[in-house]
């Protein structure tokens, strides 16, 4: 049976599992903020561009990364905001 | 002028004194002149993985209450005479010792060794802070496990934030014939996560648990750990040396555990 479960299984290995999952857990954990508070930032800024634009807040993705300093001499914190605006934006902004 | 390595990992049980007392004896075994100090106030460890849990007169928080001299306290190992261990103290805890004591410690044997190499406490605590405190470098040893990965993501964070900016990452006890079905993650995986330079990879080798028991470091042998723990001697002394093919002991595995699975 495990044989056949295993056959079945989704193609994600469990390796790249714990991979992926790791990867959120440091991503929060080197956060300056709880995943809490990350939220309700989250919200806040889609609050306020949302006045300006129309944006796709199901693809929204903001996170806190480690980003190579441009001189290469070190690492900091970013705070990464990848922010899709839908098509119609434009006709969205007129209707205001 | 010595180096002062501190052997981290955060987490316990991933093999920081196993790592600490393979690489000291073979950089020693490489000819420098080395020794190896037990952080762990209250859980020694160092002394029965080297063999040398016989010999303990005085050990670290003697030494820094200025209890004996530093000599006195240094145990000389069985095989190397240019390798030394100076234990810790196995009935006192932490707070024996303060991050100033041990960076004059340092300070001391940088004058009379090649390298100095300190077995860090896990946790993230005052051991912690004591055994980094006079490191010029470190090696932070993980597994290829979330748990062990995670908290060297942190420790990873805490060298940095202390200022200690050579960082070298060491895999252990990684099963390749795992990797190969994707049950376990690779070297790279866990470097990719992590962004620091790898410095070795040690195999998942039971050779470490025999020679463990007998109480004599495995590096310089012929089993692929003590060949791997030879490579991440001689590349802490900055020869570029080629990474192992692990390979041959998954075939091995594969086809024992394949008599099993019929």
């Amino acid at each position: 049976m495990s044989f056949l479960s295993n056959f079945f299984k989704s193609s994600e290995s469990s390796s790249d599992i714990a991979k992926n999952r790791l990867k959120v857990a440091i991503t929060s954990d080197r956060a300056v903020c709880s995943p809490e508070l990350m939220e309700q930032m989250k919200n806040d800024i889609i609050d306020v561009i949302s006045k300006y634009l129309d944006i796709d807040t199901d693809g929204l993705d903001i996170k806190v990364t480690k980003t190579e300093l441009d001189d290469s001499s070190g690492t900091v914190n970013a705070l990464l905001a990848n922010i899709p605006i839908k098509e119609d934006s434009r006709n969205f902004r007129r209707r205001i | 002028m010595g180096e002062v390595i501190v052997v981290t990992s955060g987490k316990g049980g991933v093999g920081k004194t196993t790592t600490t007392a393979n690489v000291g004896t073979g950089l020693a075994m490489l000819g420098k002149k080395v020794v190896l100090i037990d952080t762990d106030i209250g859980l020694r460890n160092l002394d029965v993985v080297m063999g040398l849990e016989n010999r303990i007169v005085y050990n670290l928080v003697d030494v820094v209450e200025n209890n004996c001299r530093i000599k006195q306290a240094l145990i000389k190992d069985k095989r190397y005479p240019n390798l030394y261990l100076l234990p810790s103290a196995q009935t006192k805890d932490k707070s024996a010792v303060s991050p100033e004591q041990m960076k004059k410690l340092a300070g001391e044997l940088r004058e009379e060794f090649d390298y100095i190499l300190l077995d860090c406490p896990a946790g993230i605590e005052q051991g912690f802070k004591n055994a980094i405190a006079g490191a010029d470098r470190a090696l932070v040893v993980t597994t290829p496990e979330v748990s062990a990965v995670r908290d060297a993501d942190r420790i990873i964070g805490l060298l940095e934030a202390n200022e200690i900016s050579r960082t070298h990452l060491i895999v252990n006890r990684l099963r390749t014939d795992m990797v190969k079905e994707g049950n376990m993650m690779s070297s790279d995986d866990v470097v990719e996560i992590l962004a620091i330079d790898l410095i070795g990879v040690v195999p998942d080798d039971e050779q470490i648990v025999i020679s463990t028991n007998n109480g004599e470091p495995l590096v310089g042998s012929e089993a692929k750990a003590g060949q791997a723990y030879m490579n991440i001697c001689k590349r802490v002394l900055g020869e570029e040396v080629p990474y192992l093919d692990l390979e041959e002991t998954t075939s091995f595995f594969k086809k024992f555990a394949a008599i099993f699975k019929k």
